[in-house]
């Protein structure tokens, strides 16, 4: 099983969402991840899944997502070629004794502290996947008293951007 | 990057979008055309759609329907008027507190029948029989609630075998929608996974456009249903009406001209192959491509066979023609599949009962897949050739590249005579058959049999789901496309009636038949009503076994002849006793305004039908008294593989005696 991270672009479009995920749900393939927000252009929305599986299985969900009346585009992401970022929120005990080494961590991670409190602060930390694993795993000693991360969100590197290429009218009526 | 978009890979266009903002700078005027009809008085000339069966595509065949004056009108007005201006001819429906809006302007309506069934399954199956015997868009409507969860079971057969319907719904007023309203039910979520798109409208604004797209959709590409539904308020405040109405899709590109390369390749394949199989399926009859079908079938002098969904596409009493493949094929068909070296598979999609266990199918067999829809292919077996386009254009193209092989001169016709030699053994020895019962009474083959050489190549056969729908697929000979409708995919019982229905409404000239099972018949026969009131003279023969045959076979076959919940009579045993029926069908027939006929004997089985072959005014309905212990064959049991075929119970073929 590989890793697969595909970018949607999809109609900005009540229910949207329960299409895609309803559309993975019943024909069998798991999502490890999903994000959803809006794009440089008012009505499209922008979606990135990570999938997990082989090529084959890839084929036939980019197929049945493009079936979708919805969806524009799919693009797979390339992770050497793009940059992958998942947002940490972490609420991580911090005490008069402890704070300043947990402050230190925050540091080496480049990540920030966004709230404190007497007892507790609350770090986020931005990275990709193993980034946020490794700043969990050195956090965890100290007590973590609450977690929320988001979905991956990615982006091609480089100038070319995957909305420009096709955006040319099309004349449909009835 | 790995770019996968829409083969066409086209990105709508702040333009395409702005068009859903209502009445936004890019929607183009409507074109100043004096002679717009007023609502409500539209002349009965026939719409755009309406044209002979067998015809054009819609879509490359429309020609742009009249421009109206842009007005001001109700929402439910604006939903009328948009269905006269795609041609509707007929919708199918009942109705309701929230589509109530909706018909009162239907009534005012010359160009729109609206056809009132006695339950919404009826109206749904209507539409989608009305679509697959004319190969318009089938419309169906019904209210909120109760009447939009009965469209439910018809949508997700129209879905399951590609039909073109637009299903209409009304739902409650914007205000109340997510409050646990009385008559409220989330239609549009209920059908997400059955509908290949649905709307769920609650601007009178948007009606019109709304209604043109669900057209569109249903209608090209891989077509399907679509559902629209209508909030009350939507249908009660006020709009202008514009028409043409430019469409809001920028996501949709269906993509119906084949790749020429993949053609070529196809062809040099078709060339190089010894015992090659045209394995053709229903959206060859959905394309209209039986013409062409019969030309490359002649061009290359390959065996045909045609699916459940494809029986009609190619002449049953054409040489090249070996039957229906799958579970209940011929051994001939069965048997090309299992030992052929090229599959050409045209509108199909290797569905289960055709190719039994998957491990197992066809396996020296190299395959071109051709299909509108790229999802089909390769989704159950790999294709080595993928094609996406639609069924005439693929053939059509196929024919000019295996034309061009051919005069290149490296393509000399095949050599297919050791092939046909191993075809015709299998046909000779294991020709389609039955036997008659030993003690004098019906046998549903026979019958099924008589109908179909009675009424003949020309007439609609309609069939519910079992037994007698296999023997309906297996001993009615079809020549023409079109001819014979049923519930492939979903297997919906109770289909047969309402389907009739429909077809009779969009073919008037032509004698429909249902041939129905006594399980499936009282599941629908409600719509006898609708047929006797409304003018729609169907013919029904009721296969009547007293059981739910199909699922008794299983039962004798699979679970030690214990039949658990199968025998619909409630003294079993007296079957024949007609002081014990319940119901009695000619009765039943007779409460419903129509004709009850009853037969129980092979000699006086021609005298019935024929009896109501003459019956044009109103609806037959026949009850046919048939041995409950006929069973289907061939078969290919549930989780085996092609090979282990039966020709009867614990007989198999022998596949290498009959070789060459």
């Amino acid at each position: 099983m590989t890793r697969h991270t595909l970018s949607v672009l999809v109609e900005n479009k009540a229910g949207l969402l329960v299409r895609v995920a309803g559309l993975f749900a019943r024909r069998g393939f798991n999502i490890d991840s999903l994000a959803v927000g809006p794009t440089e252009h008012e009505e499209i929305s922008r979606m990135t899944i990570v999938v997990n599986c082989e090529d084959r299985p890839l084929e036939q969900v980019t197929k049945q997502l493009n079936r979708l009346v919805n969806v524009l585009k799919i693009v797979e992401l390339d992770p050497a070629a793009a940059v992958q970022r998942e947002l940490l929120l972490v609420k991580v005990r911090a005490d008069l004794e402890t704070r300043s080494r947990v402050l230190e961590t925050v540091t080496l991670f480049r990540a920030k502290v966004v709230d404190v409190a007497p007892d507790a602060v609350t770090v986020e930390a931005t990275g990709n996947k193993d980034k946020l694993e490794a700043l969990i795993r050195v956090l965890q000693p100290f007590g973590i008293k609450e977690l929320v991360q988001s979905g991956m969100v990615a982006v091609g590197r480089g100038g070319r951007s995957i909305t420009d290429r096709s955006l040319r009218p099309v004349e449909r009526s009835a | 990057m790995t770019e996968q978009t829409t083969p066409t890979g086209h990105l709508p266009s702040p333009r395409d979008l702005a068009a859903r903002v209502g009445g936004g700078g890019a929607v183009p005027p409507a074109s100043a055309a004096p002679s717009g009809p007023p609502p409500g008085q539209t002349g009965p000339q026939p719409g755009p759609h309406a044209r002979p069966p067998g015809g054009q595509h819609p879509e490359q065949e429309a020609t742009a329907p009249p421009a109206v004056i842009p007005r001001q009108v109700t929402g439910a007005q604006a939903l009328i008027l948009a269905l006269e201006q795609l041609g509707t001819e007929v919708v199918f429906g009942l109705p309701g507190g929230a589509i109530l809006p909706a018909y009162d302007p239907l009534l005012d309506s010359a160009r729109v029948r609206h056809v009132l069934v006695r339950h919404e399954q009826g109206a749904g199956h209507a539409a989608t029989g009305y679509a697959q015997a004319t190969g318009r868009v089938g419309v169906c409507m019904a209210t909120s609630g109760p009447g939009a969860t009965n469209l439910v079971t018809p949508i997700a057969d129209a879905y399951m075998d590609s039909v073109p319907v637009v299903a209409i719904t009304g739902q409650v007023s914007t205000s109340l929608i997510g409050t646990d309203g009385f008559q409220e039910a989330d239609i549009s979520g209920i059908t997400l996974p059955i509908t290949k798109h649905n709307f769920l409208v609650t601007q009178a604004g948007d009606i019109a456009r709304t209604i043109g797209e669900a057209f569109h959709l249903a209608s090209t590409g891989r077509p399907g249903p679509v559902l629209v539904d209508i909030a009350k308020d939507a249908l009660q405040s006020t709009t202008e009406f514009r028409w043409p109405v430019p469409f809001d899709l920028p996501g949709y590109h269906p993509v119906t001209r084949p790749h020429s390369r993949q053609v070529r390749e196809a062809a040099r394949m078709i060339a190089a192959a010894r015992r090659p199989v045209l394995y053709v399926g229903g959206g060859v009859i959905k394309a209209r491509a039986h013409a062409e079908l019969k030309e490359l079938a002649e061009l290359t002098g390959a065996p045909v066979v045609t699916t459940l969904m494809a029986r009609g596409a190619f002449p049953d009493s054409h040489p090249q023609h070996l039957g229906m493949p799958g579970m209940h094929g011929t051994v001939a068909a069965v048997g090309a599949l299992q030992k052929s070296d090229l599959i050409v598979a045209l509108g199909t999609r290797f569905d289960d009962r055709v190719t039994g266990r998957l491990d197992s199918f066809a396996p020296d067999a190299r395959i071109v897949h051709a299909d509108i829809d790229p999802a089909e292919i390769s989704k159950n077996r790999h294709a080595d050739v993928p094609i996406v386009g639609d069924c005439r254009d693929v053939i059509t193209e196929l024919i000019g590249a295996v034309t061009a092989e051919r005069e290149k001169g490296e393509g000399e016709p095949a050599d297919l005579a050791a092939w046909w030699a191993q075809l015709d053994g299998w046909r000779r020895t294991y020709p389609l058959g039955y036997e008659q019962p030993g003690d004098g009474s019906l046998s549903p083959q026979y019958v099924i049999e008589r109908i179909g050489k009675i009424a003949g190549p020309d007439a609609v056969y309609v069939a519910g789901v079992g037994q007698h729908q296999m023997w309906a697929a297996q001993f009615i000979s079809y020549e023409n496309p079109a001819t014979w409708l049923n519930s492939g995919g979903l297997g919906t019982m109770g289909y047969a009636v309402p389907a009739a229905m429909g077809a009779k409404t969009g073919r008037p000239d032509a004698c429909v038949w249902a041939i129905d099972g006594d399980g499936c018949f009282q599941m629908t026969n409600q719509e006898l009503a609708t047929c006797a009131l409304e003018g729609i003279p169907v013919k029904v023969a009721i296969i009547n076994n007293g059981n739910l045959g199909m699922v008794r076979q299983w039962q004798t076959l699979f679970y030690n002849e214990r039949y658990s919940n199968t025998d619909l009579h409630p003294q079993a045993g007296q079957a024949t006793s007609a002081g014990t029926r319940v119901p009695d069908f000619v009765k039943l027939a007779e409460a419903y305004g129509c004709v009850g006929l009853r037969c129980a004997s092979a000699g006086d089985v021609d005298d019935v039908i024929e009896q109501a072959m003459k019956i044009e005014d109103r609806p037959v309905v026949v009850d046919f008294i048939v041995h409950r212990d006929a069973m289907v064959w061939p078969m290919v049991a549930a989780g085996t593989g092609n090979d282990d075929i039966k020709v009867a119970r614990d007989m198999a073929p022998d596949w290498e005696a009959e070789g060459e």
